[in-house]
């Protein structure tokens, strides 16, 4: 995110139904919003009901002010998450979006909560959400099936051609994507990158990617290359695939021998 | 082995972030103050002969940077590094740990994991045998690292306190006689700044703080740590192994708790 961005580096869903429409993730910014906002106004007239965030990360929440009269649905944990890691991120996105924006942002959490799979009536129309059971992209990851189009908003649980960025559990993140993969879509709108691919073969690059990034710091680790070492040399194989690989990929480096040098 | 400076109260840990703060304010370079705190006024002079110090100059985990010492080879001549402090200068708590060599354990490069809460020195302070203080230093872009929630990998279930031990492999331009040791233990090492995710509460500081590891009888290396150390400490070690005797580890969390355990040496 960066202030000629204005934050708007996230795919964002939207879903009309018969008496509702449902927003999935609302921008990195409340400009961001509003023109979401604005977007959804020129295609229906039907009142914008239900936000959803699919997680806590900046890129997906900080558009909600946008949308303060509606009702936001999220995770059962995005709201523990957002008290915990939302003063850190307004201070620390604050270089990234600018001071006047950054003002603007409000950080809400959802009032309906998500434990484990629930639907979201539309009219006509009905949205499958389900909860992630433990960490995998990030804490509190939300996927939105939409069955009428057979459509899956993966949140950031799938990227593509945007390297994948792991702040949650590597190991979380590949077995939720083995289940997530089931799912009965014939398309998926991944969190950053592509905004359309068919599913389930759209998932195929990242779990190709996280596999290759546990695999490889597994290995270091069982040769006794140390993290400041083993970072450089994690995953490389991927890079020229991704797009910003250096910006994440000695992160999930880092974060990925954090987690495996103790199973 | 010498227990002096060994606990790292939270009270001590106060003090020397207080003084950190003033010093801030008066001068942006805390370490002047920091280290006549530290070191009692005593005269630190460059160790750029006898130490070198790395650490990412940009960290990608700012809980969990790494941070390695080397004794530069035939640099300390009739004297021996006895103790090593390491120093996180702009940390609330600098006093990151402080390491005593055990006088036949050949120990020439140690590496360890640290938080940084802010851009900030890292310094390395080698005490040598004839008392003289020597000071290496490195700067490391991070920030957050003492308030960053704790991790959520596999190692939550596994028992508070269990130690992990590695003989690892030789390397080939290791000199004879030498191993590398790690030691792992888990523990969260509770900063007191990191924020209980469903109370919103403040998790009250929780660290290990002692810890002693030998072969047989022989001390090879002890630990003073404060909650600068990252979480599930880790530290490693090149040393000089002697015979068979088993390697043993004792440690100490800020509550009191103690944990033990011991490996067979059959590897070295
Ligand atoms: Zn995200």
């Amino acid at each position: 995110m960066d202030p000629a961005n204005a934050g708007d580096i996230a795919n964002l869903g939207v879903v009309v139904g018969g008496d509702a429409v449902a927003v999935i993730d609302t921008g990195g910014s409340v400009a961001v919003g509003a023109a979401l906002r604005a977007a959804i106004r020129a295609i229906t007239k039907v009142p914008i009901r239900y936000i959803i965030n699919t997680h806590e990360h900046p890129d997906h929440v900080f558009g909600n002010a946008a949308f303060s009269d509606a009702t936001f649905v999220g995770h059962h944990r995005l709201p523990a998450v957002l008290a915990e890691r939302g003063p850190y991120y307004l201070q620390s996105y604050r270089d990234q979006l600018g001071p006047d924006e950054i003002a603007k942002v409000r950080i809400i959490p959802p009032g309906v909560l998500v434990q484990d799979e629930s639907t979201l009536d539309l009219g006509g129309r009905v949205l499958h959400l389900r909860a992630a059971a433990s960490p995998a992209h990030s804490h509190c990851d939300l996927a939105v099936l939409d069955a009428a189009s057979s459509t899956l908003f993966a949140g950031d649980l799938l990227f593509v051609r945007h390297v994948p960025v792991l702040d949650g559990s590597l190991m979380g993140w590949l077995s939720l994507l083995r289940q997530l993969s089931a799912t009965p879509a014939l398309r998926a709108v991944p969190g950053h990158g592509r905004q359309v691919v068919a599913w389930p073969s759209g998932l195929a690059d990242e779990q190709r990617y996280l596999a290759t990034l546990a695999a490889d710091a597994r290995r270091l680790i069982a040769e006794g290359v140390p993290l400041g070492q083993a970072v450089a040399r994690i995953d490389q194989a991927e890079r020229g695939q991704w797009q910003l690989f250096d910006d994440y990929n000695p992160r999930n480096a880092t974060a990925a021998y954090g987690e495996l040098e103790w199973q | 082995m010498p227990t002096r400076r060994e606990t790292f109260g939270v009270g001590a840990a106060t003090a020397l972030a207080l003084l950190a703060r003033r010093a801030r304010a008066a001068d942006d370079d805390p370490w002047p103050s920091l280290a006549a705190q530290i070191f009692d006024g005593k005269p630190i002079s460059s160790g750029a002969d006898v130490l070198a110090i790395d650490a990412p100059y940009r960290a990608m985990d700012a809980a969990l940077v790494p941070v390695d010492i080397s004794i530069l080879p035939g640099a300390d001549g009739a004297r021996r590094v006895r103790r090593l402090t390491l120093v996180v200068d702009a940390n609330p708590s600098p006093l990151a740990a402080q390491f005593e060599f055990g006088a036949d354990a050949g120990i020439d490069h140690l590496s360890t994991r640290v938080r940084v809460n802010d851009y900030t020195n890292i310094h390395a302070v080698a005490e040598m045998t004839d008392g003289a203080l020597l000071a290496v230093s490195r700067f490391v872009k991070a920030a957050g690292g003492c308030s960053a929630p704790a991790l959520t990998g596999t190692a939550n279930a596994i028992p508070l306190g269990t130690m992990r031990w590695r003989l690892l492999p030789q390397k080939p331009d290791a000199p004879a006689g030498t191993r590398e040791a790690q030691l792992m233990i888990r523990h969260p090492n509770y900063s007191g700044m990191q924020m209980n995710q469903l109370t919103r509460l403040y998790i009250p500081a929780d660290f290990i703080q002692k810890l002693r590891i030998w072969q047989g009888d022989r001390p090879l290396l002890a630990v003073a740590g404060g909650i600068s150390l990252s979480e599930n400490p880790e530290f490693r070690f090149r040393f000089r192994p002697e015979g068979t005797a088993p390697f043993r580890a004792d440690a100490e969390d800020s509550k009191g708790h103690r944990f033990h355990s011991e490996f067979p040496a059959a590897a070295v």
